[in-house]
């Protein structure tokens, strides 16, 4: 394998682990403070890419980046605020039950809404085609991806590593009790985590909606394989999440190159190889409160 | 996490399954009391309603639909109405419970449907062992007319030989490729098709300088079409099927190769997802709502009238199915299995396509001309507006049976009766 190859599949390796490093970590930040394992992150991601569809004909694409997330941030906070709420208390298969019967019922939803056709979606006129540094050639689009991704992720980093409000998530993702003996209440702070995930699965739809079909399906496999980078990286673990999605993205572009027909496995058999070195996954560190 | 997905999901869509058959049996059911005390002939209608071969489900149900309601419109066939009973088929052994199910439980007299492959060889073993007829109305390989063939199933949809000889024929006069990059969908469909595909082939002279395949459902193709720029092929041989084809087109012309595309198959509502910019290539398609005559008007008027779209091909393939099963009920005078069985090896009829079609007695495969078409970049009516038909193949004074399967090529040993 020459050098340019190398690099082509390399870049196109971190691009591909840049849209699972933003699916999965909403997924992991609602994991880790929550503990709810939300079914309907695929979903969430689906909502992204229909609300750039629906709303990209009035704004144009770019608004969007900001707008969809917003827009299913708000759902998301609702849903939190209106049923998962109510079973934070009980058995934890309740909220896994429960999200994955909202996501049927939304999947549904879209199709009636939208119907169970496809939607076409192009890519912004700004960004199509390719650009070539030397002998890499590569998709505009994807560069800005990848952009989108780095800024997204340092951002989520600053706000929950500096700001007060991130502060508090972390405190209460590791010590409930001890934060509300502060008197802070985690009640606000839960619904804008979900908010907050949730508006990080529809960036990476927003993201993916001209590449991929707009179609009442596209969360199905998307938002197990989030699952499959949160495992890998450890439950609730920020940093293992972004490492987890970049490794995907490699084994999958250069699992490709070499052997296209396990291209779908080898997330899996990435997964069963951490599990079974490292059953917390590459970042997991034993928490008190699920134990 | 997977497996508990899996099974609950499985369980839902059982359910789901089952509410749609009483919701859909008690709407079908209204018109038939208040028209007599016949008892209806029940169509048994399984079409992919899930994953990446849902688009063309929504159509292939509709189409059965509009095909029923006009049957009974007129009369019903030897006075029955006729009752569709739609379901779910996704993957094969679904899809063998659920056919096992509608000719045990709900008592249909036929099946009709099937998009994958896959599903429809299931299905093909389940309409022998119960002696039920089976219309394929949508899945490809040859070997469901060939080396799996029965007495009982007859192809509506065309024969993946039949497809790639189509556009064999026009890339033979037209374009002169002499190295080829296959991408297959690995299941049954894409391997089929591929081996078809390589039949051509050897008969041009192009030489297949890389070959991938490729899982279905898969959402990322950056890595493919990176493969396909290193090889640097005359064209990209698509031969991955469904939704994949439509994702497959958008990432090749986001990535702005230059390096032609063709296909063996294509399905009309794959590029109207895509749309015209992104869509690409010369395919081959069965049927196509602007064709030039009378019966294709007739059809695409009323299926707008009645939804609001127009139809694709997959819709052609049901209602076809369902009117060529309708003439040979009528022709027999009985539902009798056998009976309509020799009754549709002597139909012919017209379905839009400028000729008489029969189905083979030999294969049960139905005979018809197939279109080369481009995609039309300008001047568009609407965005429906997508094919150019650069060729009817074969032409208009040949034999409907060169593009057909031969006996060498697709060996059908049925034991009739």
């Amino acid at each position: 394998m020459d050098v340019t190859t190398f690099l082509q599949f390399f870049i196109n390796g971190i691009v591909l682990g840049a849209i699972y490093v933003l699916l999965a970590i909403g997924l992991s930040i609602i994991f880790g403070m929550i503990g709810i394992v939300n079914l309907t992150h695929g979903i969430l991601y689906m909502f992204g890419a229909y609300a750039t569809v629906t709303l990209a004909p009035y704004v144009g694409f770019f608004p969007n980046l900001i707008l969809s997330p917003l827009l299913v941030g708000l759902f998301g906070m609702a849903v939190e605020a209106a049923f998962l709420r109510r079973i934070y208390k009980g058995d934890p298969a309740l909220g896994l039950l429960f999200t994955f019967g909202l996501a049927m019922f939304l999947e549904q939803i879209v199709r009636v809404l939208w119907g169970t056709q496809g939607i076409p979606f192009q890519i912004p006129e700004a960004l199509r085609g390719a650009f070539a540094m030397g002998p890499i050639i590569y998709s505009k689009y994807r560069y800005f991806i990848g952009l989108c991704a780095v800024l997204v992720i340092a951002g989520l980093w600053f706000f929950l590593e500096k700001t007060p409000y991130g502060m508090i998530i972390r405190a209460g993702s590791r010590d409930p009790d001890m934060v509300r003996v502060l008197g802070i209440s985690l009640k606000p702070v839960f619904t804008a985590v979900f908010g907050l995930g949730a508006a990080m699965a529809a960036i990476s739809g927003v993201l993916a909606s001209p590449l991929a079909g707009v179609e009442p399906a596209m969360g199905t496999n998307t938002g197990t394989f989030a699952f499959v980078v949160v495992v890998i990286g450890g439950l609730g673990s920020f940093w293992g999440s972004v490492i987890a999605g970049f490794m995907v993205g490699e084994v999958e572009s250069f699992c490709i190159l070499f052997w296209p027909p396990m291209a779908d496995a080898s997330k899996f058999a990435l997964m069963i190889a951490v599990l079974l070195l490292r059953p917390r996954g590459l970042l997991g560190r034993r928490w008190e409160r699920f134990e | 996490m997977k497996s508990r997905k899996g099974i609950t999901r499985r369980g839902f869509l059982k359910a789901a399954g089952t509410t749609a058959v009483a919701a859909g049996t008690s709407g079908v059911w209204a018109p038939a009391i208040l028209r007599a005390q016949q008892q209806p002939i029940k169509i048994g209608h399984l079409v992919p309603l899930t994953g990446f071969l849902s688009p063309m489900g929504d159509y292939a149900t509709k189409a059965g639909q509009l095909a029923a309601e006009e049957i009974n419109a007129a009369g019903g066939v030897l006075g029955r109405p006729i009752q569709m009973l739609s379901d779910d088929e996704t993957n094969p052994g679904v899809a063998v419970q659920k056919a096992t199910k509608m000719i045990q439980q709900d008592k249909v007299d036929f099946l009709l449907g099937t998009v994958s492959s896959a599903v429809a060889l299931a299905v093909m073993e389940v309409a022998e062992r119960y002696q039920k007829i089976f219309i394929n109305s949508g899945s490809n390989s040859d070997e469901i007319r060939g080396a799996k063939c029965n007495y009982y199933t007859f192809c509506t949809e065309a024969s993946n030989t039949q497809y790639v000889k189509a556009i064999g024929r026009y890339l033979v006069k037209n374009k002169n490729y002499k190295t080829f990059y296959i991408l297959t969908s690995d299941y049954a469909f894409g391997h089929d098709l591929t081996r078809v595909t390589r039949r051509l082939l050897a008969e041009l002279g192009g030489k297949e300088i890389g070959h991938d395949l490729v899982p279905t459902g898969t959402a990322d193709y950056s890595s493919y079409i990176l493969k396909v720029r290193n090889a640097n092929p005359e064209v990209v041989f698509c031969n991955v099927a469904g939704a994949d084809q439509t994702t497959f087109l958008k990432q090749y012309t986001e990535f702005g190769l230059k390096i032609d595309v063709a296909g063996g198959v294509t399905d009309t509502v794959l590029m109207w997802n895509a749309g015209k910019d992104t869509a690409q290539g010369v395919w081959t398609v069965i049927w196509w709502g602007d064709l030039d005559n009378a019966w294709t008007k007739n059809f695409s008027t009323k299926y707008r009238q009645k939804y609001g779209l127009p139809p694709e091909n997959q819709a052609w393939g049901d209602y076809t199915s369902i009117k060529a099963l309708a003439q040979a009920i009528q022709m027999a005078g009985t539902t009798d299995s056998k009976k309509v069985v020799e009754a549709m090896e002597k139909i012919k009829f017209d379905a839009g396509k400028g000729r008489e079609l029969y189905y083979r007695p030999y294969d049960h495969q139905l005979i018809q001309p197939m279109y080369v078409v481009s995609i039309k970049k300008t001047g568009n009516r609407d965005k429906w507006d997508i094919f150019n038909v650069i060729s009817e193949v074969p032409g208009k004074d040949e034999s409907l049976e060169v593009i057909a399967p031969t006996k060498e090529e697709n060996l059908c040993n049925m034991k009739r009766g």
